[in-house]
């Protein structure tokens, strides 16, 4: 079969592949670059357990090819936490008992990110429809709720204090 | 943003973190990073891809099956029949319920889905490919999917090759308790109500599918499957039993079981499935390492399914609303293989605590396992063996009884529960419960959700023409099997190990034979070496899931981890402190007798400051001995458990109907569990909440049905609705805490409690919101259609 060459933005590094037309992009990033932190739950788009972010929006990658994502800019779990500091919501998980065999945590703290980067003060309600397309079998959610809100005042108050900051400095 | 959990008083500090702390999870630091290592992750160099050809037809006869188009398909390095395996003996494998399983059929296909033919191929993709190249040829046969219509003595017999005497669809015939007392019982009684309850037909569907990795090293003659199993040990002893039937050279020293991250167990990753042996069959003729992986529609349509009982009960309640009897006759559909996971004796599992949380004299209680042309059934979904189905069955009679009779459903418990002064108390079919005190759990959920106001409410609604319902399930749990002298699987008796080793700098590593799917054993375990010995749970290592090192175990499912193989961790770690008995005594020169444990250290009655810390003898245990003892601080316990453990709780439901769709809403819902002695709350409130949204999944959601054809209508997450965060509540919980006198912790078990309790409790408050319109009955899955016939029925939607 003939191939593609693909070259796209993982985690900020660009990532070159040679694939077949036919490559799921979650299958692209697990078996070719090796970044196993995203799973595969089911083959339908109902799980979620795939989920990253391409050009921002946060996106099934098993309901997408490798080649629709040629040139954009991709961000998967691994690319969520800085070093040694974990992002916001991955401290909020492990916080707040948010997860339990870890399977669909990595996309669901995808979705998450999402459902903030849209709106930084959802109701519980909110959260609850926002992460609708990610299936977990473990915790109930109630957790992951708590999670989600937890982190939610975390980066609201951290954008205040970036902006207190930015005020004083202009004054 | 703080939580407050409720568990008993904790006796060590936060910063030791025995018993009682809400422990941060130790797991997460990977998870949350994406690091975890499920089997999927695993890939070894060489390794080839295994795919499976699965039948459309519920019952064929395979005339012929052509692999040359699939072998011309680039990637494509084998084409395994079951032709093929036969020459090896290996087409069929024993199931641990003592049946037969094909491994792939040489001549009939049993039901939609099942295995016809494995590819092996370079890639995944290109094993899709050659998968979609076999041609196969069927001639359908007639298909029997009516477990009733199976026991007809005209029905075809789908297992031919069972032998003399087995000819029919029955597999077998079990009952407890005493039929002619219970049928005077029920002759004596005023009232009798009596229902048919279908539990239908339902898959764990964890979020993770399954999958192995089997790596046979020729040169070696040693054989390592990377595989999801809830139950390692016993896989590779079944695995040594298999090879050694069919005259492999496989000894069981020469396999290696490990198991990594699971994504989810819940009892469907208990079963040996034909693709795991295909893999290793695979990696044995190509000698490379063979990858197998389950999509998900292979995952809900071919693997073993849970439940599908069907239940016959009548109770009777005398004139002072006693309850006097109990008669169960069930019909339970185990599909075309029995693969049941459950122990030898117990062909219908623990089905007789059916007699639930309440006090009556005279049981009786018969299931027969009927063959249909199905996947396997009679595996777990979250539940110790088949309680869920005897809780349903108990807690919707009481509702009826009590509605029959007048009486409110909360008062009708309270007036037949067993009273705790009962404890330890024998049940009808024999069980000894061990402790409970189900009035005061009772009384806690209603308390918490203002009982008496929301009947009021009801009250005027119902004046006004709205549906609303509260529903009540009071149920008792039975897990952590269990006693040795009654059970076993295949044989192997159902007790699990421990081993402990203390390092000189007084730090320790725990292995278990038992394997976390999500519940947290790194972190609980390490809880309970803290609780024992004062070494702080951050300095305990526990490690399990790799057959080469950790001590034999039964695994995890049935809520028996914390029962057995906790339990197994408390002892070892008491053993190790006996020997650090002596090495205090020697490092105090004091008599043993003189010595007293407290915080972590042993100190010289009477004079405190004389003391020797658990860090401070670890290093003696291996710089100062006394003369005469060995070298080291370590113990190994396989723990027996004296009886079963029986966690207990009372959940409230309340829902609103909506008449004009039949649509259900959970307005609230109140759990309040009793699991004795609690090692971490945080846990175990995460355990029930999980536990909760699966007893909502089959109480309104989730079915595996099948047409007349016998094909599955429900084979994809499209059409089999697991329950998102939209359609759960917020689970409410509260706690009471009765420790099991028997278990060296106190501690009962918790993960399956609510899956348990839940599904009673929301059919209840369902039919509470109809009852005055004549609705007796409605069984689950309740979805808006089967509401909305019945308002349709009565002139009301």
């Amino acid at each position: 079969m003939s191939t593609h060459h693909i070259s796209l933005t993982v985690n900020g590094a660009i990532r070159e592949a040679d694939v077949e037309p036919r490559l799921l992009l979650v299958h692209l990033l697990r078996d070719v670059f090796g970044l196993t932190g995203t799973h595969i739950g089911c083959d339908t788009s109902n799980c979620g357990a795939c989920t990253v972010h391409v050009g921002g929006v946060s996106a099934k990658s098993c309901t997408m090819l490798a080649v629709q994502a040629d040139g954009l800019d991709v961000r998967t779990i691994e690319g969520m936490a800085d070093g040694a500091a974990l992002h916001p919501l991955q401290q909020a998980f492990w916080d707040q008992h948010g997860l339990q065999c870890g399977f669909c945590t990595p996309g669901m703290i995808m979705q998450a990110a999402w459902v903030l980067a849209k709106d930084p003060d959802p109701s519980e309600a909110a959260i609850r429809e926002g992460i609708s397309g990610n299936l977990c079998r473990c915790t109930g959610y109630v957790n992951i709720v708590k999670a989600i809100q937890q982190a939610a005042a975390e980066i609201r108050a951290a954008a205040e204090t970036q902006t207190g900051a930015a005020v004083a400095a202009a004054g | 943003m703080t939580t407050t959990y409720e568990a008993q008083a904790p006796t060590t500090t936060p910063e030791v973190g025995g018993m009682g702390h809400a422990r941060k999870r130790v797991e997460d630091a990977r998870f949350i990073r994406g690091a975890g290592h499920y089997i999927d992750d695993i890939n070894l160099p060489g390794q080839l891809w295994l795919d499976i050809v699965r039948s459309p037809y519920a019952h064929a006869r395979i005339k012929g099956i052509d692999d040359s188009e699939a072998m011309k398909v680039p990637g494509v390095a084998a084409v395994i029949t079951g032709k093929a395996l036969e020459t090896y003996g290996l087409h069929w494998m024993p199931t641990i319920a003592g049946d037969n399983q094909m491994v792939l059929p040489t001549d009939t296909v049993m039901f939609q889905s099942q295995e016809v033919a494995a590819v092996i191929a370079t890639s995944r993709y290109a094993a899709a490919d050659g998968v979609a190249a076999v041609m196969v040829d069927y001639e359908p046969l007639p298909v029997v999917v009516d477990p009733y219509k199976a026991m007809d003595a005209s029905a075809p017999v789908l297992r031919p090759d069972r032998g003399e005497g087995k000819q029919n669809n029955h597999i077998w015939h079990w009952e407890s308790g005493d039929r002619s007392a219970t049928d005077a019982a029920l002759a004596a009684s005023k009232t009798r109500v009596k229902e048919h309850l279908y539990i239908p037909r339902i898959h764990v569907a964890s979020i993770e599918t399954c999958g192995c990795v089997a790596d046979w090293d020729a040169v070696n003659g040693h054989l390592t499957l990377h595989m999801t199993s809830q139950a390692p040990h016993a896989i590779r002893t079944v695995l040594a039993i298999v090879a050694a039937g069919a005259g492999l050279p496989i000894p069981e020293h020469k396999i290696r079981v490990i198991t990594h991250d699971i994504g989810g167990g819940f009892g469907g990753k208990v079963p040996v499935y034909p693709g795991y042996v295909l893999a290793v069959a695979a990696s044995f003729l190509t000698g490379k390492p063979v990858k197998w992986i389950e999509d998900r529609a292979e995952n809900l349509q071919a693997d073993s399914f849970a439940r599908d009982y069907h239940i016959d009960a009548e109770m009777g309640v005398s004139a002072e609303g006693r309850i006097t009897a109990l008669k169960v006759k069930t019909l339970a559909d185990h599909g075309a293989f029995d693969s049941q996971a459950a122990p030898s004796k117990f062909p219908a599992g623990l089905f007789n605590v059916i007699t639930g949380s309440y006090d009556f004299a005279s049981a009786h209680v018969e299931v027969d396992g009927v063959y249909t042309n199905k996947p396997p059934g009679g595996v777990a979904y979250r539940c110790s063996f088949r309680v869920t189905e005897a809780v349903h069955a108990i807690e919707r009679l009481v509702d009826i009884a009590a509605n029959e009779i007048g009486m409110d459903p909360a008062e009708f418990r309270m007036r037949n529960f067993i009273r705790a002064d009962q404890f330890p108390y024998r049940s009808p079919t024999g069980w000894e419960y061990d402790s409970g005190d189900y009035h005061a759990a009772l009384r806690k959920a209603m308390d918490l959700i203002g009982y008496d106001d929301l009947r009021r409410e009801q009250a005027e609604k119902r004046a006004r023409g709205e549906l609303m319902g509260i529903g009540i399930a009071s149920f008792t749990e039975i897990v952590g099997a269990g006693p040795s002298h009654d059970f076993d699987i295949i044989g192997l008796k159902m007790n699990d190990g421990a081993e402990l080793r203390v390092h000189p700098t007084g730090k320790a590593l725990l292995r278990i034979g038992s394997q976390t799917q999500g519940q947290g054993h790194e972190t609980t375990y390490a809880q309970i070496v803290a609780e024992e010995l004062g070494i702080p749970a951050s300095d305990v290592k526990v490690e399990y899931g790799d057959t080469d090192t950790a001590p034999y175990g039964l695994g995890t499912y049935g809520s028996r981890s914390t029962p057995v193989s906790g339990a197994a961790t408390a002892i070892a770690s008491r053993k190790v402190r006996d020997k650090a008995r002596k090495l205090a005594a020697h490092l105090l020169e004091a008599a043993e007798d003189d010595l007293e444990w407290t915080n972590g250290k042993f100190s010289v009655k009477g004079s405190p400051d004389r003391s020797k810390t658990i860090g401070e003898i670890a290093f003696a245990a291996y710089t100062n001995y006394p003369a005469g003892m060995e070298m080291g601080l370590e113990a190994v316990d396989y723990y027996d458990p004296p009886n079963f453990t029986y966690p207990f709780g009372s959940y409230i439901c309340v829902v609103d109907i909506d008449k004009g769709t039949g649509q259900v809403k959970i307005r609230r819902f109140v759990a309040v569990d009793d699991c004795g002695n609690i090692i971490n709350p945080m846990i175990v409130e995460g355990q029930i909440h999980g536990g909760l949204t699966m007893g909502l999944a089959p109480a309104l959601y989730e079915e595996i049905s099948y047409d007349e054809n016998g094909n599955n209508l429900a084979g994809t997450f499209m059409d089999y609705l697991l329950p998102t965060a939209m359609e759960t509540p917020a689970w409410e919980t509260g706690k009471t805490i009765t420790p099991s006198p028997h278990h060296p912790l106190g501690a009962k078990g918790v993960g399956e409690s609510a899956t348990v309790g839940a599904p009673p409790a929301i059919a209840n408050a369902v039919v509470d919101a109809l009852w005055h319109l004549g609705v007796r009955h409605i069984d689950i899955p309740i979805t808006p259609q089967k509401v909305w016939r019945l308002l349709h029925e009565r002139g009301i939607a």
